[in-house]
């Protein structure tokens, strides 16, 4: 291990003096920190509840009060963008990780299995990348029910194509290894090839693309939110209350034009690191 | 492998991808939902209402069998009858599709007009002020929801300003030309209507630029990264060792080559057009397939969102086709 400890270190320096070259990729991460720790700390930073309504102050623009205004109901809207990020971050994760499992559980077995089998997953692969994403997952959230677990499981349907494909093209790669030869030669089980010789090395390409998607799971969820196949009222949900306060726009352009903004900020800070990350580890940068 | 055989392995792929996408669509309408009938009539509908109707769209036969006549039907353009317009759901497409069309072609075309040569420019002025700006406005455009774009626009160009007309394809005002291609653009040049045109081109304006502010931002990542590319090859080096003069070879030399990439993308970024013009068209009120399948949705007409969502897909995978053939055609190294 000591052997190999030195250069990881090196790597991380690099990787480190990249980051600070990159005044972009540092503004993307700043974004996520602030999202992160909005998230986390949800309770202090919001000034009160986000589904306590008060009619005595139903409407109200922008002011110290109320930073955000607040909206038909007379809820504090900063306070609903502020509960909104856990929202936001729960789609994120629990979307990537089912996405991500299906995607990578598809490609192991298209590449590893090959024949037949990898005809048939990358075929049907090919059918869920023929459908533009967000109108499939709106025919899924639409015959689901419109529920926040049920988008989650519709973005879900919809975005693991990308991980099937790397999944697999990994695999292709890491099977004509010698190490994986000598476990096959050893007796290991196809299961036992896969798990502790093949997935590791795909991992890391994995979560890559992963994060690399997190802004655009972000969109797709607003925008189903904001068409209603998402969360329901008064589930604090960026892209539900941007539809909300839609028919507000001409008098009280606070209701939808502020949570629309944390939406854009929330993505623009994950394509930033997104695209950061991407160069870091780019090789051509390294010369 | 040559081209013929190469046009007719995809027709056979892309035929496979069509049936596919019948079999997920008829999964999505005929199996996901606990039960489609209840969906369309409600939980309360008297039971009689709930046989008939389960009757009429034959959900009492076994799902192989209804399978059969959902691929029949959609074959021969047969995609139901909608609950809402009570039309067949054909009719309605042929109806709605062309104002889609016309945005999204204008969206493209915008986003080809401004996002090449940001590329191009971004890419031989790398690091410099202008690659900058030009990065940032990619970055940006790819990270706003396109409804939200929409919004601010909307509220700053039409309500505070007033520069640009509000929702809709046409002003109240104007006599809109008689329907030739459903092409408001083109209808109007055909009946010289050119107050009709004049409004058909303001109304189009702000929807065209906030659906294709991304492809507009993809387009101009993806020419400047293959720009650049091409510009660190020998035969670039070669160009210039010769003596050409700088514009000539950027132009002749470097965009030709790294146009190929851009194609793709353009064929990629079109499938998204096509899903950000339900949000588009949901916003600007804009009377196409995308506001006629979310209409669909909050009028649980289950078949209207389903047939129109296998329009979009069909013509998603023949966009593909076609890229994929221009891809061909400009590189043929894609045959081999």
């Amino acid at each position: 291990m000591s052997v190999l400890a030195t250069p990881r270190y090196d790597e991380v320096r690099r990787a480190y003096r990249l980051w600070r070259r990159s005044p972009l990729t540092m503004v993307g991460t700043v974004l996520i920190g602030v999202l992160l720790l909005v998230a986390l700390l949800a309770p202090v930073v919001a000034p009160s509840d986000p589904y306590e309504q008060d009619f005595s102050v139903r409407l109200q623009p922008p002011s110290r009060a109320h930073l955000f205004g607040t909206d038909q109901f007379g809820r504090d809207l900063f306070s609903r963008v502020v509960y909104g990020s856990r929202i936001a971050l729960q789609i994120i994760l629990i979307v990537s990780v089912i996405s991500g499992v299906v995607g990578t559980v598809v490609g192991l077995s298209a590449g590893y299995f090959g024949g037949r089998t990898d005809e048939v997953l990358m075929r049907v692969t090919d059918m869920f990348l023929a459908f533009p994403s967000l109108v499939l997952a709106m025919a899924f959230a639409a015959a689901l029910g419109p529920s926040l677990p049920n988008m989650i499981l519709a973005i879900s349907l919809v975005t693991w194509t990308p991980y099937a494909r790397l999944a697999r093209g990994e695999t292709l790669r890491a099977k004509t290894m010698d190490f994986v030869e000598a476990a096959r030669s050893m007796g290991a089980s196809d299961v036992r090839i896969i798990g502790r010789h093949i997935l590791p090395m795909t991992v890391s390409v994995l979560i890559v693309q992963l994060t690399l998607r997190m802004g655009t799971i972000i969109l797709t969820a607003a925008g189903l939110g904001f068409l209603g196949l998402g969360a329901q009222p008064p589930t604090p949900e960026w892209g539900a209350m941007v539809s909300d306060g839609r028919s507000y726009l001409m008098d009280q352009w606070w209701m939808p034009t502020l949570p629309g903004s944390a939406i854009a900020l929330a993505v623009l800070g994950f394509n930033l690191m997104g695209d950061g990350i991407r160069d870091i580890l780019d090789p051509r940068l390294r010369r | 492998m040559n081209l013929a055989t190469y046009v007719a392995r995809r027709l056979t792929l892309m035929v496979l991808v069509v049936f596919g996408v019948l079999v997920i669509t008829f999964i999505v309408s005929h199996v996901v939902p606990a039960d489609p009938v209840t969906a369309i009539l409600g939980g309360n509908a008297p039971q009689e209402k709930v046989d008939a109707l389960r009757r009429e769209l034959g959900f009492d036969k076994p799902l192989h069998l209804q399978f059969v006549a959902y691929i029949w039907g959609a074959v021969r353009g047969d995609l139901g009858r909608s609950l809402r317009t009570g039309r067949p759901v054909w009719d309605d497409i042929q109806q709605y599709f062309p104002a889609t069309v016309e945005l999204t072609f204008s969206a493209i075309t915008l986003a080809i007009l401004l996002g090449v040569p940001m590329g191009v420019i971004s890419a031989v002025r790398r690091n410099e002020p202008a690659d900058h700006g030009a990065r940032v406005f990619s970055i940006v455009g790819v990270s706003m929801p396109v409804f939200w774009t929409g919004l601010i626009l909307m509220l700053f160009l039409y309500h505070r300003l007033g520069w640009l007309p509000g929702p809709g394809r046409i002003d109240f005002a104007v006599l809109p030309p008689p329907s030739r291609t459903g092409l408001l653009l083109l209808d109007s040049l055909i009946a010289r209507n050119w107050d009709a045109l004049g409004s058909a081109v303001a109304h189009l304006i702000m929807p065209a630029f906030v659906l294709g502010y991304v492809a507009t931002a993809t387009i101009a990542r993806t020419t400047r990264s293959s720009m650049l590319d091409v510009l660190g090859q020998d035969y670039i080096r070669t160009a210039r060792a010769k003596g050409l003069r700088e514009r000539l070879v950027i132009v002749r030399h470097a965009l030709r080559n790294a146009l190929i990439p851009t194609v793709t993308v353009i064929g990629l970024v079109f499938g998204g057009l096509l899903e950000g013009s339900v949000l588009t068209e949901t916003i600007f009120a804009w009377p196409g397939l995308g506001r006629y399948i979310t209409t669909g949705y909050l009028t649980l007409d289950y078949p209207a969102v389903m047939g129109g969502t296998l329009y979009i897909a069909v013509v998603f995978s023949v966009v593909n086709l076609i890229v994929d053939l221009t891809y061909a055609v400009l590189d043929p190294r894609i045959r081999l």
